[in-house]
C-alpha cells in the first residue's frame, strides 16, 4: 500500500490521483459553547475536506466533537470561528432551511402526526416542488427503502428498523448534496444494525449522494466508510481510508481506539526516511514504520495487532520477544493468548493453532512490516 | 434482587401504616360529602335543603325557567369563551418564548411575572383591577362587558400557560430541527409541526382557562357592572336570601360541566407524543 508518511497528501488519506471534487470543506472551524470563563471548546480549529460521492465517517468517543461538527454542517449550530463551504459556497452562517443538506437524526425525529409518506413528502413540499414530482419522488423513495406496503401507516406503529428507513427516505427525498447521519444505527439491535450497515452502503451507491456519518462504533466506521476521520477532544487526529487507519495508526489514541492492539515500550535508534530501528524489550531489534517523521530517538511506544503475531518456540530464531503464557481466552474462531514478557508487559497473540500449556515459555514473532512507532 | 424486594416492602409498608386507611377515608369524606349532599338535595321534591321527601326534577325545571339564571349563564359563557380564546393565544406565545428560545437573562423573572396572578391574593388583583378600570372608564368614557372579559383573560393566562408549556417541554426539539432541516422556514415549522403537536396542550389549557373563568367570584364581583352578572355572582346573590334547592340544581349543573372539562383536560394531558 501507499506509504502514508511520505505521501504529499499526508494525513488526509487522499492520493493525488484519488482527489475528486470537494463537496464539504471545513476550514479551521472552532466552536465554543458558553462565554468567558465557562467557555468550552467543542471543536478546536478543525479542518476537513469531504469529496463528492464519498462515504465519510467522523469517528470518536462521546464528547470528541463529532456530533458538533455534523450539527455545524447542518446549521443547527453556528461556528465561533472558521468557514464551512458546501460545493464551493460558504454556508457557515445560513439557517438550516437554506442549506441543501439533510439529516438523519439519532432519534429519527419522524413527525408523529404524519403518515410514512407524509413524512417523506415533507421536504419536497417545503421546496414547493410540483405535485406530480412530489408523488413520483415519494413513491421512488418508498421503494428505495422498501416501505411501499407501509406508506399510510402512522410512524408510531413502526418498528425501530422501519422508522430508521423512513428517516432515511425522508432525508434523501429532496436529493440533498450531502446527507448527514448522526449515529443513526445506535438504537438498533446488533443483527438489524449489521443489515442496516449494508443497506446504507447500498443507498449511498445507488443515490451517489455524499454521506457524512457520525459514530462511536469503530467497527461500523471501518465497515462502511471510504474514509474515516478519528476525533478526540475537539481535534481530528487522523484522516484516512479504513485500512490505513487500522494498519497505520498515526497516534497512540487512534491505535488504541480502533480494534485490539498491543502497545509496548521500546527504544528508537537510527531513523531512515519513514522507518526506524527499534529495540524491543529483551534486546531483539527490528525496522518499524514511523507514524510521524518528527519522532525523535529514545523511548517510544510501538504498536502491533494481535492477529499479525505468531507463537514460535522460545529458541526459534524468528522469536522477537520471549515470555510466559499467562492466559488463554477462547472466542470461537480462535483464541487470544496473553504472553507475559520478562519486563512485565503483556502481549496478546491471536491464533487458531494449538497452544502451549499455561505458564509454558514461548516466543512471539512480531513481523516488522506490521509494527508502527506511535506519537503520543 | 435485594433492592427490588426492599422497595416492594417499603411500598407495602406505606399503605399498612396504622391509620392510613382512616385518614384517607376521612379526607375523602370531608372533600366529597358536602358535594354529595348538594347533589342529592337538588333532586328533592321540597323547599327544604335538609329534609328529604321525594325525588323530583322540579328545581331543574325551575332553574331553566328562571330568567335571572338564564341571563347569568349566558354572561358566564360569553366571558369564559372570550377569556379562554385570548388567554390561550397569549399563553401559547409565552410558552413558546420561554421554551423555544436560548436561555436569556431574566428568564426566571419572566416565569414569575407570567405566573403572578396565581400568587398575588386575588382580592388584591381585584381591587387593583377595579380602580384601574375606573380610571380607564373615566378617561375613555367606554363602558361595557369588555372590561370583565379582559380581567378574566388576564387571570386565565397562567392556567392556560401551564399545560401548554408542559407539552412543549415534553416535545422533542429535534422534530422542529428536522422540519427546519427539510427546508421549512420558522413560520412553516410552527404551522406544520409545532402547532399540530401542541394542540393537546392547547386544548388542555383552554379547558382549564374556561373552568377557572366560569368559577371566578372575587374579581368578577368587583369588576362586573350592572347587567354583567355571571352565574357564581347570581348564586351568591340568591344565597343571601336563603338557600333554595334551585341553587342546588344550578350548582349541580355547574359541577357536571366542570367535571366534563376536567376529565377532558386529564385525558388530553395524558396523551403523549
Amino acid at each position: 500500500m501507499a506509504d502514508a508518511a511520505l505521501s504529499p497528501m499526508k494525513g488526509t488519506g487522499l492520493d493525488e490521483a484519488e482527489q475528486g471534487r470537494d463537496m464539504v470543506l471545513v476550514d479551521r472551524v472552532t466552536k465554543e459553547f458558553g462565554r468567558g470563563e465557562q467557555a468550552v471548546t467543542a471543536l478546536d480549529a478543525v479542518s476537513v475536506r469531504i469529496l463528492e460521492n464519498e462515504f465519510f465517517t467522523l469517528l470518536g468517543p462521546s464528547g470528541c466533537g463529532k456530533t458538533t461538527l455534523l450539527r455545524l454542517i447542518a446549521g443547527f449550530e453556528l461556528p465561533t470561528r472558521g468557514q464551512i463551504l458546501l460545493d464551493g459556497q460558504e454556508i457557515g452562517h445560513l439557517p438550516p432551511y437554506k442549506r441543501p443538506v439533510n439529516t438523519v437524526f439519532q432519534s429519527y425525529a419522524l413527525f408523529p402526526h404524519m403518515t410514512v409518506s407524509q413524512n417523506i413528502r415533507f421536504g419536497l413540499e417545503m421546496l414547493r416542488k410540483p405535485d406530480a414530482e412530489i408523488e413520483q419522488t415519494t413513491r421512488a423513495m418508498l421503494s428505495l427503502v422498501r416501505m411501499e406496503a407501509l406508506a399510510n401507516r402512522r410512524t408510531d406503529q413502526l418498528s425501530g428498523g422501519q422508522q430508521q428507513r423512513v428517516a432515511l427516505a425522508r432525508a434523501l427525498a429532496p436529493r440533498p448534496k450531502v446527507l448527514l447521519l448522526d449515529e443513526p444505527l445506535s438504537a438498533l439491535d446488533l443483527k438489524l444494525r449489521k443489515d442496516m450497515q449494508i443497506e446504507l452502503k447500498r443507498l449511498q451507491n445507488e443515490t451517489g449522494i455524499t454521506f457524512v456519518f457520525v459514530t462511536h462504533d469503530q467497527e461500523e466506521a471501518l465497515t462502511m466508510s471510504d474514509r474515516v476521520a478519528v476525533m478526540q477532544a475537539g481535534n481530528i487526529l487522523q484522516i484516512g481510508a479504513p485500512k490505513e487507519i487500522y494498519n497505520r495508526p498515526a497516534k497512540r489514541f487512534v491505535a488504541d481506539f480502533i480494534g485490539d492492539i498491543n502497545i509496548i515500550d521500546a527504544t528508537l535508534g537510527n531513523v531512515t526516511g519513514a522507518k526506524g530501528q527499534v529495540t524491543l524489550p529483551g534486546g531483539a531489534s527490528l525496522t518499524a514504520y514511523l507514524s510521524d517523521s518528527s519522532i525523535s530517538q529514545g523511548a517510544v511506544s510501538i504498536a502491533f495487532r494481535p492477529e499479525n503475531l505468531r507463537l514460535v518456540a522460545p529458541d526459534d530464531a524468528a522469536a522477537s520477544v520471549i515470555g510466559q503464557i499467562e492466559n488463554v481466552v477462547y472466542f470461537g474462531s480462535g483464541s487470544n493468548v496473553h504472553v507475559r514478557l520478562e519486563n512485565g508487559t503483556t502481549v496478546v497473540v491471536r491464533t487458531s493453532d494449538s497452544i502451549g500449556a499455561l505458564d509454558a515459555r514461548t516466543g512471539v514473532e512480531i513481523p516488522e512490516e506490521h509494527v508502527q512507532v506511535l506519537v503520543d | 434482587m435485594v433492592d427490588l424486594s426492599f422497595r416492594r416492602r417499603r411500598m407495602q409498608d406505606l399503605r399498612k401504616q396504622p391509620g392510613f386507611d382512616q385518614i384517607a377515608i376521612a379526607c375523602m369524606f370531608v372533600l366529597y360529602a358536602p358535594i354529595v349532599v348538594l347533589v342529592v338535595f337538588s333532586f328533592n321534591d321540597n323547599r327544604s335543603v335538609v329534609r328529604w321527601t321525594e325525588f323530583s326534577f322540579r328545581w331543574y325545571a325551575a332553574a331553566f325557567g328562571n330568567d335571572g339564571i338564564r341571563n347569568a349563564t349566558l354572561v358566564s359563557f360569553q366571558v369564559a369563551a372570550f377569556a379562554t380564546f385570548f388567554s390561550v393565544i397569549f399563553a401559547t406565545m409565552a410558552a413558546l418564548a420561554t421554551t423555544r428560545t436560548p436561555a436569556f437573562r431574566g428568564q426566571t423573572a419572566a416565569y414569575a411575572i407570567i405566573n403572578q396572578p396565581l400568587m398575588v391574593p386575588e382580592i388584591v388583583t381585584a381591587v387593583a383591577t377595579l380602580s384601574f378600570f375606573a380610571i380607564l372608564k373615566r378617561l375613555t368614557g367606554v363602558t361595557g362587558i369588555g372590561y370583565l372579559m379582559v380581567a378574566h383573560t388576564v387571570f386565565c393566562i397562567p392556567f392556560a400557560y401551564m399545560p401548554i408549556r408542559a407539552r412543549l417541554e415534553d416535545m422533542n426539539l429535534s422534530l422542529e430541527q428536522a422540519a427546519a432541516d427539510l427546508y421549512a422556514t420558522p413560520l412553516r415549522v410552527f404551522w406544520r409541526v409545532t402547532l399540530p403537536l401542541l394542540l393537546p396542550g392547547i386544548f388542555a389549557g383552554a379547558m382549564l382557562a374556561f373552568v377557572v373563568s366560569l368559577d371566578d367570584v372575587i374579581i368578577t364581583l368587583l369588576v362586573a357592572g350592572p347587567g354583567e352578572t355571571t352565574l357564581p355572582i347570581y348564586i351568591l346573590g340568591q344565597i343571601r336570601r336563603g338557600i333554595t334547592p334551585e341553587i342546588n340544581a344550578v350548582s349541580t349543573l355547574l359541577l357536571g360541566l366542570t367535571l366534563i372539562f376536567v376529565t377532558l383536560f386529564f385525558f388530553l394531558g395524558r396523551k403523549r407524543t
